[in-house]
């Protein structure tokens, strides 16, 4: 909403400059957003008079004036206007003005005549947007002025963004009560005094559906002076709210809903059939609006109707047969309350976000109406004559939104501000708001004001009274929070611990969306689908994530695609699974690896990471929590991953995550030189730690033996240590893997596996034969078990 | 005699000549071993008269002292070459980068958030979490949006195509879910992902927040005045004033923004704050009494407040990133920044 402070004064005194008056506003919950100066730019421009008008002898399009510029000054001006006419009173720019493109106006010879100035146009002096002839100023307006003065153009506009509650703030008149509170000063209510009618023709009004359109106001007034032209006052004030002068007629609606808040309508009397049918749209309905378009219209959409058709959308726009044009002689004027429910939704589905709708969604004063239609009447009748007939009013007063009593307590309003607010204060902040309080023991009661839509309850008023007294006034406390240090379990891990052993290990942390490509992701997860958005940004961005995994290799794309050569990322966050009945979302954990084990350096070899690596990630996060122990690494296929590299993680038996190597197919068709290791873990079966409990160390010293057993590939390192521990449990303390050897002197498909078998008696010095025969039976176990032949 | 002065100088000659320890032990074992020329010589003393014996046994001690002690000297000499030789040799270019893993480092919204939580969770509230796939009910009805209203459209919902759900557009409905399961008293923050239809240079469809909630039975503005000031100071390390602005949001009532004096120019006006010196960073308000209703709390005993941020915004002030969607292209260039 654009308020001009020059209008806006009509209704308060301001004494205070711009600055002040948007800071006051602002703090009061009326963000002004911008300020603008309301002059357009030019300089040097008087109210002149023409007195002579001749032909220019050698133009015909020209002619050569005479205009007074002040009193004693007349000028000889060469214009092209078809409009100019001895007497009128145009804006004239003298010799050294300046148009607001820049340019100055000197005195030239046009066609051999010499021109001491230039009369303009509004466009001229960027007072409209539409090309035109010359403004024409009412006859009183007197010579010589300065049009800026004229004008009243030293005025500042306010941009204010208004938030849905205030409806009541999308009308001057809704401003300066806001205003006029919080700078402390009267407000004036603009005359809306009833205009006589001076005949007794109504037009017929139905209303069908009273719960979406509780008051319907109309008003006949025929015999308009079909020459008539909106005033330049009025025009002004219409290009500083952001409108173009239209018609007369459909200028004062318009100026009306700008000063009240009120949005109206004018039909032509002549072409509308019957009577006004206030109903919902009919099946299969469509209406031709004022914007030159045809709309096909739900069942929910509220239309106004003659007895033949559709003429607008009630509260939206309306129609395009029936609307006031250059040859009107008799209108029907409409005000109605709409119920913001038969309003809102339409206008953003339709795509017709008019001011009406805008207003009607957030509710305009159902008490208005009648102002309203008596305002326009008595402006119409200024400009272009005409003769009123009765004010019709259709109300069901039982539609219509209660006014409810809401009272506020002194002790709340202390309680809730944290200040206390002195009680002449109070009652002066809700008086200037309309609010009419009645005072009583233990603080106010105020009927809530039919143009307030957000008043209903004590907090309400609490609202007020803060926000006009000024927050500023809100002393700084500190709540005593009691002294709890719950929150923190030593049995728990927090999600960052996780985090920083990854960036320790060189990972860097991403943050993808949580929506993703549905391509990608099908190629990712096997051709299942995610949820799918209804309104999704992009198709690129339309399905809920199964995994994080396609975020993160779009980010290993996108930093590939940048001279990146090493890319390690890992992200935290929520994957959603559908499932029958539910929605699992779930958080998890998840890593992407590409390009060498280390970064390029001097003392490594540049070898490329591999399932190992990650793996060793993977580890290093869980080695914390109590899960560590049980977790199994089982050879499994996942649609995403190398069917050879790839392990499903597995903890207590239940799975909890996968870890691999992209599968080489997803690789190429991602346009990857080399495939990226990937893991993804769901989070909580790590984050649970065992309390730790002291077990005595054992004072005997261990023995290590190694044996280097050969077996078939097919024998994993899980069960080779399995094996083994389990042939000797009792002394084997530990079963480490310390070389794996295929090329020479070993039998293809077969592998030697080196073991290093640390042993110790928890009890006395083990002896070298108790670990012989212990190494004796983990030998045989090997060989019965697993095939295995033991090497010398 | 003679030829013992030449034996001496012959075997001084030698240990001088020296230059590796092996070498001189070889010369010891030479002179002085068991069959050394000078133990030769000493052995062969008994074959002397008894007088000769004498002075001759003197004259080889003599020499076989004195050699002794070139030795000595010698093989300190020696030893301390090597020494210095090894060490020359052992010369490492400390100048060398370390071998190894570099660290990577936390996005930085994780910074943000991880700094903002520890700021609240040290005054006593708790971090409370929640689905980002919501209901109707904790998104917006429990939160006193009005059906209908422009309230609920303003909000851009991403709504899912086959179910009667949304992504949550804020993080107030965990403070619905934590006062439904706690009651009250409670003080928590929500942080987490947000999700709005909206997406250009200025907003990306996902982003973070953090909420705050505070119920108790004299909670008032004062105090959530004084939780901000006291947040924002801290969290930008200065002294900063705050100031409400009057606002609307349905789920607090007084409602207010929050503007944080300018953290850049000090209240002198500069092109981030647009010469208004105030830099808006929350929102904020008392609870309303219908979302206590909603929760099954009594209006009349508790009242709190609540607030909320945007991290990102705290991003921009913090670390001066000027163009939010960086946070979510995941440019290493970019994500590097902020280990």
């Amino acid at each position: 909403m654009k308020v001009s402070i020059e209008w806006l004064r009509e209704f308060i005194d301001i004494e205070v400059p711009p600055d002040r008056l948007a800071g006051r506003l602002t703090l009061a919950g009326l963000e002004v957003s911008a300020q603008e100066s309301a002059h357009p730019g030019f300089e040097g421009v008087v109210t002149g008079e023409v007195t002579d008008v001749a032909p220019h002898p050698d133009a015909d399009r020209l002619r050569v004036c005479k205009v007074q510029a002040e009193a004693g000054t007349v000028l000889t001006v060469v214009c092209g206007a078809p409009n100019v006419r001895v007497g009128m009173k145009a804006p004239l720019m003298k010799v050294g003005g300046r148009l607001p493109d820049g340019s100055v106006i000197k005195r030239t010879r046009l066609r051999g005549v010499e021109s001491e100035g230039m009369l303009c146009s509004a466009r001229e002096l960027g007072l409209s947007v539409e090309a035109g002839s010359l403004l024409e100023l009412p006859t009183d307006a007197p010579v010589g002025m300065a049009l800026d003065e004229y004008l009243r153009l030293d005025d500042t506009l306010l941009e204010i963004e208004l938030t849905p509650n205030r409806g009541d703030c999308l009308g001057m008149l809704g401003v300066a009560r806001d205003a006029g509170a919080a700078l402390d000063v009267d407000l004036r209510v603009p005359d809306c005094a009833a205009v006589t009618a001076s005949h007794k023709e109504t037009f017929p009004v139905r209303v069908d559906v009273p719960e979406a359109c509780p008051v319907y106001v109309g008003r006949i007034i025929k015999g308009i002076r079909a020459e008539a032209e909106t005033p330049v006052w009025m025009r002004e004030r219409l290009r500083r709210a952001g409108l173009r002068s239209i018609h007369p007629v459909v200028d004062v609606t318009q100026y009306v809903m700008l000063e009240l808040g009120q949005p109206m309508h004018a039909y032509d009397l002549a072409h509308l059939s019957g009577g006004i049918v206030v109903r919902m749209a009919n099946p299969g309905e469509s209406a031709g609006l004022l914007n030159g378009q045809s709309y096909a219209l739900e069942s929910d959409v509220l239309v106004i109707a003659d007895h033949d058709t559709a003429q607008g959308l009630g509260g939206i726009m309306g129609g395009s047969e029936s609307n006031v044009r250059d040859s009107t002689a008799d209108v029907f004027l409409e005000a109605a309350f709409f119920a913001p429910a038969a309003i809102s939704g339409r206008p953003r589905r339709l795509d017709l976000n008019t001011d009406a709708a805008y207003r009607f969604e957030r509710g305009v004063d159902p008490a208005g109406q009648v102002r309203a239609v008596e305002r326009a009447t008595a402006l119409i009748l200024d400009i272009c004559g005409g003769e009123p007939g009765p004010v019709q009013e259709t109300v069901s007063a039982g539609h219509v939104p209660p006014r409810g009593d809401v009272a506020l307590r002194r002790t709340q309003l202390e309680r809730v501000l944290g200040m206390a607010v002195p009680d002449a204060t109070v009652a002066r902040i809700l008086s200037r708001l309309g609010m009419a309080p009645e005072v009583g023991p233990d603080g106010w009661r105020v009927r809530a004001p039919s143009h307030r839509f957000d008043i209903a309850i004590e907090a309400d008023l609490i609202e007020e009274v803060g926000r006009i007294h000024g927050y500023e006034r809100i002393p700084v406390r500190h709540y005593p929070m009691p002294q709890a240090m719950g929150g923190s379990s030593e049995a728990r891990l927090s999600a960052s611990r996780l985090r920083r052993c990854l960036v320790e290990r060189g990972y860097q942390e991403a943050i993808t969306y949580s929506f993703v490509a549905p391509a990608l992701q099908r190629a990712v997860s096997g051709g299942a689908e995610g949820l799918v958005l209804a309104n999704p940004i992009s198709a690129e961005l339309s399905a809920m994530r199964l995994s994080l995994w396609p975020g993160l290799l779009d980010a290993l794309q996108y930093n590939l695609n940048r001279q990146q050569e090493r890319v390690k990322l890992f992200e935290i966050g929520m994957r959603f699974i559908p499932q029958a009945n539910d929605i699992k979302q779930e958080k998890v954990l998840s890593g992407i690896a590409h390009g060498t084990r280390e970064p390029e350096q001097w003392g490594l070899p540049a070898e490329a990471l591999d399932f190992a690596d990650l793996k060793n990630d993977v580890e290093a996060l869980v080695a914390a929590s109590s899960a560590a122990h049980t977790l199994r690494y089982v050879a499994a296929e996942h649609p995403a991953l190398h069917p050879g590299q790839s392990a499903r993680i597995e903890s207590a038996g239940k799975p909890v995550g996968w870890l691999g190597a992209l599968h080489p197919a997803l690789t190429r068709e991602l346009g990857l030189n080399s495939a990226p290791y990937l893991f993804e873990i769901m989070i909580e079966p790590l984050l649970d730690v065992k309390i730790p409990e002291f077990e005595a160390i054992s004072r005997f010293p261990a023995i290590r033996r190694d044996l280097a057993v050969l077996v078939a590939e097919a024998v994993t390192a899980e069960q080779l240590v399995g094996v083994a521990r389990a042939a000797a449990p009792e002394l084997i303390r530990q079963v480490k893997i310390f070389d794996i050897y295929r090329k020479s002197g070993v039998d293809s498909g077969r592998k030697s596996v080196a073991l290093g078998l640390i042993l110790q008696d928890s009890s006395r010095t083990l002896t070298d034969e108790a670990a012989d025969a212990a190494i004796a039976q983990v030998t045989a176990q090997l060989r019965q078990e697993l095939g295995a032949t033991i090497r010398d | 005699m003679q030829d013992l002065q030449k034996l001496e100088q012959q075997a001084r000659a030698e240990i001088g000549a020296t230059t590796t320890l092996a070498a001189l032990d070889e010369v010891r074992v030479r002179y002085l071993g068991k069959k050394g020329l000078v133990t030769e010589r000493l052995k062969a003393l008994g074959t002397l008269p008894a007088e000769a014996r004498k002075q001759a046994g003197q004259v080889i001690n003599g020499i076989k002292q004195a050699l002794g002690e070139l030795l000595e000297a010698r093989r300190q000499t020696l030893e301390q070459a090597q020494l210095s030789a090894q060490l020359a040799g052992q010369r490492v270019d400390v100048s060398l980068p370390g071998r190894g893993e570099t660290p990577g480092g936390l996005h930085p919204v994780t910074r943000l958030l991880e700094r903002i939580e520890q700021l609240f969770v040290g005054v006593g509230f708790r971090v409370a979490e929640g689905p980002e796939i919501e209901d109707e009910f904790h998104n917006f009805d429990a939160l006193n949006f009005p059906a209908n209203h422009p309230a609920r459209a303003e909000m851009d919902t991403f709504y899912l195509r086959d179910h009667k759900l949304l992504l949550r557009t804020h993080t107030s409905p965990v403070q619905v879910r934590a006062m439904l399961e706690q009651g009250a008293p409670i003080g928590i923050i929500a942080p987490g992902r947000v999700y709005r239809c909206d997406s250009d240079l200025t907003h990306t469809p996902m982003f973070h927040q953090v909420e705050g909630l505070l119920i108790g039975e004299a909670v008032s503005m004062a105090h959530l005045r004084g939780i901000l000031t006291t947040f924002f100071s801290n969290f930008f390390e200065k002294e900063l004033a705050i100031r409400f602005r009057s606002s609307y949001f349905p789920f607090v009532e007084p409602g207010a923004e929050v503007d944080v004096q300018c953290v850049f120019c000090d209240g002198k006006g500069c092109r981030v704050c647009k010469h208004t010196t105030w830099l808006e960073v929350a929102g904020c308000g008392m609870v309303h009494p219908n979302v206590l209703h909603a929760v099954g709390i009594d209006p009349e005993r508790y009242g709190g407040y609540a607030f909320g941020m945007g991290v990102e915004r705290l991003g921009m002030l913090r670390y001066g990133i000027n163009d939010i969607r960086m946070n979510y292209e995941n440019d290493l260039r970019f994500l590097q920044q902020f280990r």
